[in-house]
């Protein structure tokens, strides 16, 4: 069995190119191929796009200790996680997301596409809601049952309305 | 229904049929959606995450988007069973390795896959064989709507439908062409699409999503903007300028192969296949490469005894959580190369 051209494992991918009339024998293993350009590395992975994007808005006009009075996420903690915490933190920290969006969006800062048949006239009672479920949390954190059930059947009565 | 049948057949997306299939795999259309009155995933506690499963799953089941649908929850999947719907992009690489609350909605023709509690609350996508826009927005659009019914969407006037990460407000539309591009691979000219792209603001993936490597000459070309621009303006944008563009760009290189060097080309054609039909030992890096080029050889029309179909399959089926699906077995990297060959060579009744 041959050898693999770069390390010397047993290599199981063999290429013949024809370069200007001149015959190439390339003998890889499954790894070097891979780095040979038998495969190809993908354009940069989301995740980067997504980091850099934060890290040049780092400095935007939000400080970075803005907190949303809903879910209490920081302004700093969505710029180290990158996900927001709650639909509310869209105005809590708009002044900061404006000029963010307008780069990831070509521009764009305002939605011309489809809209839900409720749109969006709730928000104070999605809002209420979001409250409720953050203290729901914390009465269960602790331990205060009595509490948590209350909170939870004014959520219930909240989602029926 | 059981995820073992899956193994049977390819999805949907790899029927090789469909418009442009010689060089367009693929049309996919996901929408991101949260629910109104619920923080997003990563400010959910356990409890709230599991709320969310049960009901968002139980909404998703009784709803008549598909005659018959099934969840699987993948807490509770093997690590294999999670690999093959990664295989099967039914699932995304992050939602197969998380370990919170979870799961995804799958029609029995696995055009329709909605997975609970990836990023967002729900990304439903839709997936259809070769350049199949229109109806793939369709619906995903009358999904959505289905679902809108019973369930309220976070939604706001001025950014639209909110989502976890603000790359993806407004639509929360992504579409995601997969395309073969082995002409434009071998002759250098991808490059130039790789410029183009970023000059368009598109983005572009392997074949199993973020970060991978494009084996075997496949690439995913997808939107990055999503805000700022209606549904349909995505899509036409899509159909009637950027896939005709690189599908022509493809074709044209082929036709240069053909007209340039038909013999290196009928070369690397012939030898792909018949290393397909005659080894022994074979890694899934080195199948994907030799059966892209097989692919290639049949659209070409110079490979005449192989079947598109068959050779769709075997991407899929080589994979390596496929094969020890369908082989029952759990094998290691050497016996899943010995395994992997012997199937290759059953399907294509080689030597």
């Amino acid at each position: 069995m041959k050898k693999c051209d770069k390390c010397g494992k047993p290599a199981t991918v063999h290429v013949t190119e024809v370069v200007g009339g001149e015959k190439l024998e390339k003998h890889l293993c499954e790894d070097c191929a891979a780095n040979e350009g038998v495969t190809m590395k993908a354009e940069i992975p989301i995740s980067q796009l997504l980091e850099d994007f934060i890290l040049q808005n780092s400095s935007g006009p939000e400080p970075a200790e803005a907190a949303c009075d809903v879910c209490g996420m920081t302004f700093r903690e969505f710029r180290k996680q990158g996900q927001l915490g709650c639909p509310n933190d869209y105005e809590a920290f708009e002044k900061a997301l404006v000029p963010m969006l307008r780069r990831a969006h070509e521009g764009a800062t305002e939605h011309v596409g489809k809209v839900p048949l409720h749109a969006g006239q709730e928000t104070k009672k999605h809002n209420a809601i979001l409250r409720l479920r953050a203290e729901l949390k914390a009465a269960i954190a602790d331990e205060q049952y009595e509490r948590a059930a209350a909170i939870r059947d004014q959520i219930k009565e909240y989602e029926g309305l | 229904m059981k995820l073992a049948d899956l193994t049977r057949r390819a999805g949907e997306w790899l029927r090789g049929a469909g418009p442009m299939h010689d060089v367009v795999i693929s049309s996919r259309i996901r929408l991101a959606r949260n629910l109104a009155g619920m923080p997003f995933l990563s400010r959910c506690g356990e409890s709230q995450q599991r709320e969310l499963e049960q009901r968002l799953r139980d909404q998703i089941l009784a709803s008549n988007i598909a005659p018959v649908l099934f969840y699987v929850p993948m807490e509770k999947a093997s690590p294999l069973d999670r690999e093959l719907l990664v295989e099967r992009h039914l699932v995304s690489r992050q939602h197969a390795d998380a370990s919170h609350p979870r799961g995804v909605v799958i029609s029995e023709d696995e055009t329709i896959a909605i997975m609970v509690n990836e990023e967002d609350h729900l990304r439903m996508q839709v997936l259809r064989s070769g350049l199949q826009l229109e109806d793939t927005v369709e619906e995903i659009n009358r999904i959505d709507d289905t679902l809108e019914q019973q369930l309220d969407f976070a939604f706001h006037r001025r950014y639209g439908y909110l989502t976890a990460c603000p790359t993806n407000v407004g639509t929360g539309l992504r579409v995601s062409v997969m395309l073969h591009l082995p002409a434009l691979k071998m002759t250098g000219e991808i490059e130039k699409l790789f410029r183009a792209v970023r000059d368009m603001r598109l983005m572009i993936r392997g074949l199993y999503g973020e970060g991978t490597d494009a084996h075997g000459d496949f690439f995913q070309i997808s939107n990055q903007t999503t805000l700022g621009k209606s549904e349909h303006e995505i899509i036409h944008e899509f159909r009637e300028q950027i896939i005709p563009r690189f599908l022509d760009f493809e074709r044209r290189a082929r036709e240069a192969l053909v007209r340039n060097h038909a013999n290196a080309l009928d070369d690397k054609i012939y030898r792909a296949s018949a290393v397909l039909h005659a080894a022994r030992l074979i890694g899934s890096e080195e199948t994907m490469y030799l059966l892209s080029l097989v692919r290639l050889g049949i659209h070409l029309g110079r490979l005449k005894d192989m079947d598109v179909k068959t050779v769709n399959e075997l991407f899929l089926l080589t994979q390596p959580s496929h094969l020890q699906k369908i082989l029952n077995a759990e094998l290691d990297g050497d016996a899943r190369a010995q395994a992997r060959a012997s199937f290759i060579r059953g399907r294509l009744g080689g030597r």
